[in-house]
C-alpha cells in the first residue's frame, strides 16, 4: 500500500479498497518502524491523525469527500499548524504553538488531507543537507551516510522512504528541489507569488516559496492544486486564476524547445550527473522535443547575490525572535540587553547566526549600497538572462544539483561549498520563475534531479514536461533498499 | 552677539482608521492591555502585513491640502532595532519614497505677519507598543494595543526662526489634520505628538548650527518651553566656550528642561532596507484628482471666505477658522440670527470664548448650541432684550436653564419699549433728583448720564436705552 501515489490512493479510497484509518495507520506503523534511522520527523501525533482519518472516512461514507479527503500528507515544519508545535528546526521555536494555521495547512485541512506529521528541516530553512536542524540530522534513506539536502530534508527523505506519500517544502534557495534531488523525488517550486506565504515561517520573504514534494509529476499537479492561489493575508501572493494542474499533463512534449544553458554543464558539475542528465535530455527528443544550447551569462553571480539578499531579509526576519513574546527565553536575565543576547544566543543554532551577521552587516550604514542595493541590481540582470533565454525556448533543463548526496559531516565544515550545493537552484529564486526536480537515474548509486525551469506562472507546462517523462522512465518508481 | 534659532518639526499624526495599518484590528484607544493586538500585532512567526487602504487614502488627502507632490509608487521600509514594544524587532515605515513629498504651509503670526513654511515630506508608519515601567515591580509590561497603529510622520523644512512660528505651525497642522478628518487631534491620548530639531547660529550666518532633537513634547505649551529653554541652554553653551554637539534630548515637563538621550555616537544603525512583505505603494493621477474633490474648505480658504463674505479682519476671520467646529459654529449662529456676522463674531469671540475658557472645554462640548445664541442674538436684534439683559441670558443659558426665550420669559426680562411705562419712570426721577435737573439745565450737559443710569436702574435693565435717552433729552430741555 505505502509504494502508492496519491492518484492511486484516491483511485484505492474512492473503490473502498481501504479506509483512510487502515491508510493513515499503516503510514504511521512505517513512521514508527523506520524514522528512528532517517530522523525525518519532529512531530508525529498519531492519536489526531487517526482520529482525523476516522472522521475522513466518516465523510466518504456519507458522500461529502473533497480532493483528498483522508490523504495522509506531512507538512514540512515551518507551516504554522494551529494546535501543533511548529518548531522551523530550531530550538527557539521549540515551544512554539501557533494560535492559527498557515494557509497552505488550511487548504489542506479544507480539503480533507490528514495531517501525518511535521518534518524535519535545516533550522529556519537554512541548510543544503538538513545537518542545521536543532533536532539532528535527517538521513538519506538511499544512503544512511547521506545527507538527504535541505533545507526540506525531512520532507524528502520522508517521501522517498514511503513514510507518507506526499509533504510540503519551501524553497528559497532550493530548498525544495535540491532534497528532491538528492532522495529520488518530484519537488516543485512554483512562481513566486503562487502559492501563498502566510503562517510559513520567513526566510527571506523575496525569495521563499512553498511547494509539493511528491513521488510523481501526477501528485504534484494534484497538490499544487490545493496549493496555488491568491491569499489577502499575502501581499506578494497574485491574484491570477489557477489552473487544474492535472488537465494538461497528457499533453504532447512533440516539438517543445529545450534549452540547455552551457553555464549549468560546465566546471564544478560531477560527470556522472552531468551524463545522468543528458541521458534524460536524450528521452525528450526521443519523444519530439528539440534541444539547443543556451547561455544564461550572469550565472556565476547567482551564489554571491543571493548570499546578500536572502541574509539580509532574514537577519530582519529572525529580529522577531527575542525572547520576549514566545519562544525560547534565557533563565534569569539581568537586564534587556542579556534577555536579547542570552536568548538569542542559546535560541539560534550556528548558521543561523551566520546568517544573520552577514545580512546587518551588509544594510549597515555605509555598506548597503555596496552589497545590498548592488545585489538587487545583479538580480535584476539574472532575470533578464532568463527572460531573453524564454524567447527562444520553453523550458530550461539542466542538473538540479552539481552533485549527488555527499555524506554526512562532509561539508560542515565549509559553508562555502555547502553554498554551492545550490548553485543551480539559487537563480530561479532570484528570478522568481518556477522550478522543478525530477528523478533522472543515479550516479555513484545515489539519486540525480533533472531541473527544469519555466516561464512564469507557467507550472502547468512543467508538471507535463515531467508527467511525459515520467511515463517513459521509472526511476519515480524506485523506492530504496530496505523501504520496499 | 545676536543668535538666530532654527527649527524644524516632526510630527506623527494618528490617523483615525477604524483598523491598524498592517492588520485588522481595531485602533480604539482605552481598551484593556492586549485586546486589541491580533497575530499580526504580535509579530507572530509566518504572519504578513497587509496595507490599509484608508491610511493610504488619508496620506494622500494630506498632501493634496498641503499641496504637496504625491509619490506614485512609494516603498514601505523596515527600520531595524530591538525595543520590547516593537514586535518585529523593526518597524515599517517608508525611507527613500515617502508617499508625500514636497508640500507648504502657511502661518500666521500674533503680529499678523504671514509666513510660509515648507512641508520636506510625510511618510506612513505603524506606531509602536507601550512599555509600561510602572505597577511591575522591577519589570515593564508590554502593551501593544498601539502597535499597529497608522501614523502619518509630517516633518518639515528647518524653516522657523522662533518658538512662536514653531507653535504656529503646530496649531495650524493640528488644524489642518482635523479639518480633512484624517486625525482626532487628541494630544492627550497621543494622536499629535511633535519631535523639534532646535539649532542657534549667530545671525547673518549662513550655515545651520549643530541641532538637536527634542523628544516628544505633546502640548503647544511644552512646545514653546522645551524650544526656549534648548535655545538658551545651546547660547549659554556657546557663550560659555563650548560646543553643541549632535543628539536626543528629553524634554521633562515638570522640571520645564531638556536633558540628553543618546548622543549620535549611540544612536541607531536602523539597517533601512524596502519591505520584501509589501508591495509598492500606487497612487495614479486619478486617484489624486478623486481626492481633492473630496476635500472640505481648508482653513485658508475659509478664513479667506470669512473676510470678504462677513467683513471680518483677519485676526477676527482667524479665530473662526481656526477649527472646523468654530467656523461650523459661528455660521450657524449667523442663520439663526439672521444678523449681521460682526455681532455674531463679537458674540463666539467674547461670551462664548470666554465661557469655553473658564471651563476648559472645546466649542463642540458647549453647552450653548450655535442655534441657542443665534436665538439670543436675534432677541437682541428685535430690541426684545438689550446687550447688557443678553448677557445674563447668555449666563442662564449656559446653566442648562433653556433657550433664549424661555429664559427672557421666565425672568421677566423683556425689554420695556412702551413709552407711557418709561415717562412714568422718567417723571419720578426728575421730581426726585430736582438739583440734578438744575445742574442740567445749566449746561452740564454730562448729568445725561447719571439721569439714564437711575431710569435704567429703576426698570432692572428693561427699559430700551434708546428710548430712555430720547425721552429724557426732550423731558430735560421742556
Amino acid at each position: 500500500m505505502h509504494t502508492k501515489t496519491i492518484a492511486e490512493i484516491i483511485e484505492g479510497l474512492r473503490n473502498k479498497q481501504f479506509s483512510s484509518e487502515e491508510l493513515t495507520k499503516a503510514y504511521l506503523d512505517r513512521i514508527k518502524q523506520h524514522d528512528k534511522t532517517l530522523n525525518s520527523f519532529i512531530t508525529v501525533d498519531a492519536d489526531v491523525a487517526l482520529k482525523n482519518a476516522r472522521d475522513a472516512d466518516k465523510k466518504i461514507a456519507d458522500g461529502n469527500a473533497e480532493s483528498l479527503t483522508g490523504i495522509p500528507i506531512a507538512q514540512k515544519d515551518i507551516f504554522c499548524t494551529q494546535g501543533i508545535k511548529t518548531t522551523c528546526g530550531s530550538k527557539m521555536l521549540d515551544n512554539f504553538i501557533a494560535p492559527y494555521n498557515a494557509t497552505t495547512v488550511q487548504k489542506f485541512n479544507d480539503v480533507g488531507a490528514v495531517l501525518a506529521g511535521k518534518t524535519n528541516m535545516d533550522e529556519f530553512a537554512m541548510g543544503s543537507s538538513n545537518e542545521t536542524s536543532f533536532y539532528g540530522a535527517v538521513k538519506n534513506p538511499w544512503d544512511t551516510n547521506a545527507v538527504p539536502g535541505g533545507s526540506s530534508g525531512g520532507s524528502a527523505a520522508s517521501v522517498a522512504a514511503r513514510l507518507v506519500p506526499a509533504a510540503t517544502g519551501t524553497d528559497t534557495g532550493g530548498s525544495i528541489r535540491q532534497p528532491a534531488a538528492l532522495c529520488g523525488i518530484t519537488g516543485l517550486k512554483p512562481t513566486y507569488g503562487r502559492v501563498s506565504r502566510y503562517g510559513m515561517i520567513a526566510f527571506a520573504s523575496s525569495l521563499d516559496q512553498g511547494g509539493p514534494m511528491t513521488q510523481t509529476a501526477e501528485d504534484a499537479a494534484i497538490m499544487l492544486n490545493v496549493m496555488a492561489g491568491f491569499d489577502q493575508r499575502d501581499s506578494t501572493s497574485v491574484n491570477k486564476p489557477v489552473p487544474d494542474y492535472t488537465s494538461t499533463l497528457e499533453d504532447s512534449v512533440k516539438g517543445l524547445k529545450i534549452g540547455l544553458p552551457k553555464e549549468y554543464f560546465g566546471e564544478g558539475l560531477d560527470p556522472a550527473v552531468g551524463d545522468a542528465v543528458q541521458v534524460a535530455i536524450k528521452e525528450y527528443e526521443k519523444m519530439g522535443a528539440t534541444v539547443q544550447e543556451i547561455s544564461l551569462p550572469n550565472t556565476h553571480f547567482a551564489v554571491p547575490t543571493y548570499y546578500v539578499i536572502a541574509p539580509a531579509e532574514c537577519s530582519s526576519n529572525l529580529s522577531r525572535f527575542d525572547g520576549v513574546r514566545f519562544g525560547h527565553r534565557c533563565d534569569n536575565p539581568k537586564d534587556l540587553m542579556d534577555l536579547y543576547t542570552r536568548s538569542r544566543s542559546e535560541g539560534f543554532g550556528e548558521e543561523v547566526k551566520r546568517r544573520i551577521m552577514i545580512g546587518a552587516y551588509a544594510l549597515s550604514a555605509g555598506y548597503y549600497d555596496a552589497y545590498y542595493l548592488k545585489a538587487q541590481k545583479i538580480r535584476q540582470l539574472i532575470s533578464n538572462d532568463f527572460k531573453q533565454a524564454f524567447e527562444k525556448v520553453d523550458v530550461i533543463m539542466g542538473p538540479t544539483a552539481p552533485d549527488v548526496a555527499f555524506n554526512i559531516g562532509e561539508r560542515t565544515e565549509d559553508p562555502v561549498t555547502m553554498y554551492l550545493s545550490d548553485i543551480y537552484t539559487i537563480a530561479v529564486n532570484l528570478a522568481g520563475l518556477p522550478g522543478i526536480s525530477i528523478p533522472a537515474g543515479f550516479a555513484k548509486d545515489r539519486p540525480v534531479g533533472l531541473q527544469i525551469i519555466g516561464n512564469y506562472f507557467e507550472e502547468a507546462r512543467l508538471l507535463n514536461v515531467s508527467h511525459q517523462y515520467q511515463k517513459v522512465t521509472d526511476w519515480h518508481r524506485r523506492v530504496p533498499k530496505g523501504f520496499e | 552677539m545676536e543668535w538666530e534659532t532654527v527649527i524644524g518639526l516632526e510630527i506623527h499624526t494618528q490617523l483615525r482608521t477604524k483598523s491598524k495599518i498592517f492588520s485588522g484590528a481595531s485602533t480604539a484607544y482605552g481598551a484593556e492591555p492586549n485586546t486589541q493586538a491580533c497575530a499580526v500585532d504580535l509579530g507572530l512567526p509566518g504572519v504578513l502585513p497587509v496595507l490599509n487602504k484608508e491610511a493610504v487614502h488619508m496620506a494622500v488627502k494630506f498632501g493634496v491640502a498641503v499641496n504637496a507632490e504625491i509619490t506614485p509608487r512609494s516603498i514601505f521600509a523596515r527600520k531595524n532595532y530591538f525595543y520590547p514594544d516593537l514586535p518585529k524587532g523593526y518597524q515599517i515605515s517608508q525611507f527613500e519614497l515617502p508617499i508625500v513629498g514636497k508640500g507648504e504651509l502657511e502661518i500666521t503670526l500674533a503680529d499678523g505677519s504671514v509666513k510660509t513654511i515648507g512641508i520636506t515630506r510625510a511618510h506612513l508608519e505603524e506606531d509602536a507598543g507601550k512599555s509600561l515601567h510602572e505597577d511591575f515591580q522591577g519589570m515593564t509590561g508590554i502593551d501593544l494595543n498601539r502597535a499597529g497603529t497608522p501614523l502619518l510622520e509630517i516633518v518639515s523644512e528647518p524653516d522657523m526662526r522662533s518658538a512662536e512660528e514653531a507653535v504656529a505651525y503646530m496649531k495650524k497642522l493640528h488644524s489642518l489634520v482635523q479639518y480633512i478628518g484624517i486625525c482626532d487631534g487628541n494630544m492627550q491620548e497621543g494622536s499629535f505628538r511633535c519631535d523639534a530639531n532646535v539649532s542657534v547660529r549667530p545671525k547673518g550666518q549662513k550655515e545651520f548650527g549643530t541641532r538637536a532633537e527634542l523628544k516628544n513634547i505633546n502640548s503647544f505649551r511644552f512646545v514653546e518651553r522645551a524650544i526656549n529653554f534648548e535655545v538658551e541652554r545651546q547660547i549659554d553653551v556657546i557663550e560659555s566656550g563650548g560646543q553643541v554637539v549632535q543628539e536626543t534630548r528629553l524634554y521633562d515637563a515638570d522640571k520645564d528642561e531638556t536633558r540628553s538621550m543618546r548622543s549620535k555616537e549611540e544612536s541607531h544603525d536602523y539597517r533601512y532596507f524596502p519591505d520584501p512583505d509589501l508591495l509598492p505603494v500606487e497612487v495614479t493621477a486619478d486617484d489624486i484628482e478623486r481626492v481633492r474633490g473630496e476635500l472640505p474648505e481648508l482653513p485658508d480658504q475659509k478664513r479667506d471666505r470669512f473676510m470678504a463674505d462677513y467683513e471680518l479682519n483677519m485676526e477676527e476671520a482667524n479665530i473662526l477658522t481656526s477649527s472646523r467646529e468654530t467656523g461650523d459654529y459661528f455660521e450657524t449662529v449667523i442663520k439663526a440670527s439672521n444678523s449681521k456676522p460682526k455681532i455674531c463674531a463679537n458674540w463666539v469671540m467674547g461670551e462664548l470664548s470666554g465661557a469655553l475658557n473658564k471651563s476648559d472645554m472645546s466649542i463642540s462640548e458647549s453647552p450653548v448650541s450655535a442655534e441657542m445664541l443665534g436665538g439670543l442674538i436675534q432677541r437682541i436684534n428685535d430690541n426684545t432684550i438689550s446687550g447688557k439683559i443678553a448677557k445674563q441670558v447668555f449666563e442662564a443659558m449656559w446653566n442648562g436653564e433653556g433657550d433664549a426665550d424661555a429664559v427672557i420669559e421666565n425672568k421677566g426680562l423683556k425689554q420695556v419699549t412702551d413709552t407711557g411705562a418709561i415717562e412714568k419712570i422718567i417723571d419720578e426721577i426728575l421730581a426726585a433728583n430736582t438739583a440734578q435737573v438744575e445742574q442740567y439745565r445749566a449746561g452740564k450737559e454730562k448729568m445725561l448720564g447719571f439721569f439714564v443710569g437711575q431710569v435704567m436702574k429703576q426698570s432692572q435693565g428693561k427699559a430700551n436705552p434708546a428710548i430712555v435717552n430720547n425721552l429724557l433729552k426732550e423731558k430735560l430741555s421742556s
